[in-house]
């Protein structure tokens, strides 16, 4: 890493180094200050999506990145839906640990290329999700009101989302989402969520360790994934090349609808590149 | 331009449950929050609060220097300036009304060595046991 800074093959590279005993998200642009890099084995931040806000301000620099699997799948996506240009990311692809990939039950905890380290065994564990689904639906109901009832309304799981990245959120619509009322309005609070992160959703479940309140919406994202996946046979943050089946109109065989406009938005996320 | 971005730890001010979190410099501008993972507090949540809690920091309407009401508009003033009326007066209406007619109300934006020694001026100096915290309120 420090003969790419050496040799400008990047501008800088983005990870975590050690600050006060924590290891801290850092963009490492002097070669010396790598003395200080690290890497967490237990947690994880939202890099991918840092960089999407480095990269607005900076978008002609190449910045290097270290991805895991999941980071590779938001990476993915990121690029899809043109918030980071593929050219100037320079990826290093690392491994998590077999503690990690048990913990995250992921069910792929390695990046396609790795620079080194030996790859974890993927995790397939849905029983999460399999235990719900053998409840009667209304207890199904009644379970997912409870939890949805604990949301405080941080917004945590979309912020830490490393695949939300819109300029303007559905989630802050005032016509959909009443400002001010506590707690949100159930379900339709969270099913917005679930249903705009269906096709891009790349379970790496960031936004259930975010929240505050221990609701499981991981265990709600997984089953729209699952979803679209028996639908459409699409997996996100899997290939560049397939596009969610959310993004474009289908053979008619459902519900197109109406014309939108796009509203400007005054958050900072701003549009994405073109 | 050279890019910079660095995180720096440090405690939520909104209220007394000190949640840890890192504020996102970027090119010498706060930016963003983010939760802090391994903090024992919080362990990687925030609530709204504190996931907004940079934006007040470049905010244009901040308070940054006294001011003080004069010929009905706001003036700004030198800190001695303004802490010599607020002295004055406060003995002022110590000396007509007595120390219990005064009452201080801490914050929890404070730390909690500033609200220790708030409530020590309040009961010491002022002479009143009329003191809170904004969380109690």
């Amino acid at each position: 890493m420090s003969r790419l800074l050496r040799d400008k093959e990047v501008s800088a590279i983005l990870g975590l180094r050690m600050s006060h005993g924590h290891p801290i998200p850092y963009v490492f642009v002097d070669p010396e200050a790598l003395k200080d890099w690290t890497v967490d084995e237990i947690n994880r931040y939202p890099l991918t999506k840092v960089l999407i806000k480095i990269a607005k301000k900076h978008p002609d620099l190449v910045i290097g990145i270290p991805v895991r699997g999941c980071e590779e799948r938001s990476l993915t996506e990121l690029f899809k839906n043109h918030q980071l240009k593929p050219d100037k990311v320079k990826v290093f692809g690392i491994v998590c640990s077999q503690e990690l990939a048990n913990r995250c039950r992921c069910e792929k905890p390695y990046p396609s290329s790795v620079e080194e380290g030996e790859k974890a065994k993927p995790v397939e564990d849905f029983s999460d999700v399999k235990k719900i689904e053998s409840l009667p639906e209304e207890e199904r109901f009644r379970y997912w009101m409870d939890q949805f009832g604990k949301c405080i309304k941080c917004y945590g799981c979309r912020n830490v989302c490393p695949a939300c990245f819109c300029p303007t959120c559905t989630l802050e619509d005032r016509s959909l989402i009443k400002p001010g009322g506590m707690p949100p309005e159930i379900p339709i609070f969270h099913l917005h969520k679930a249903y705009h992160m269906a096709d891009r959703c790349i379970d790496c479940g960031l936004c259930e360790e975010a929240c505050p309140m221990g609701i499981p919406v991981r265990r709600l994202y997984r089953k729209v994934r699952k979803t679209v996946k028996d639908l459409f046979g699409y997996v996100p943050g899997e290939a560049m090349d397939q596009k969610g089946p959310l993004e474009f109109l289908g053979d008619g065989s459902y519900e197109v609808p109406g014309a939108g406009k796009i509203r400007v938005s005054d958050s900072g996320t701003g549009p994405g590149f073109e | 331009m050279m890019l910079s971005y660095e995180t720096v730890l440090t405690t939520c001010t909104y209220c007394g449950c000190g949640c840890g979190f890192l504020l996102e410099v970027l090119d010498g501008e706060v930016v963003g929050t983010l939760p802090q993972k391994d903090h024992p507090v919080n362990e990687g949540g925030l609530c709204i609060k504190g996931w907004n809690a940079h934006e007040f920091i470049h905010d244009q309407s901040r308070l940054k220097r006294p001011l003080m009401k004069k010929d009905g508009a706001l003036k700004e003033v030198s800190w001695d300036e303004a802490l010599n009326e607020v002295s004055s007066r406060l003995r002022k209406i110590k000396d007509e009304y007595g120390p219990d007619s005064i009452g201080g109300l801490a914050s929890a934006k404070c730390t909690n060595e500033e609200n220790y020694l708030f409530q020590k001026w309040i009961r010491a100096v002022v002479g009143t046991n009329n003191v809170d915290h904004c969380a109690r309120l």
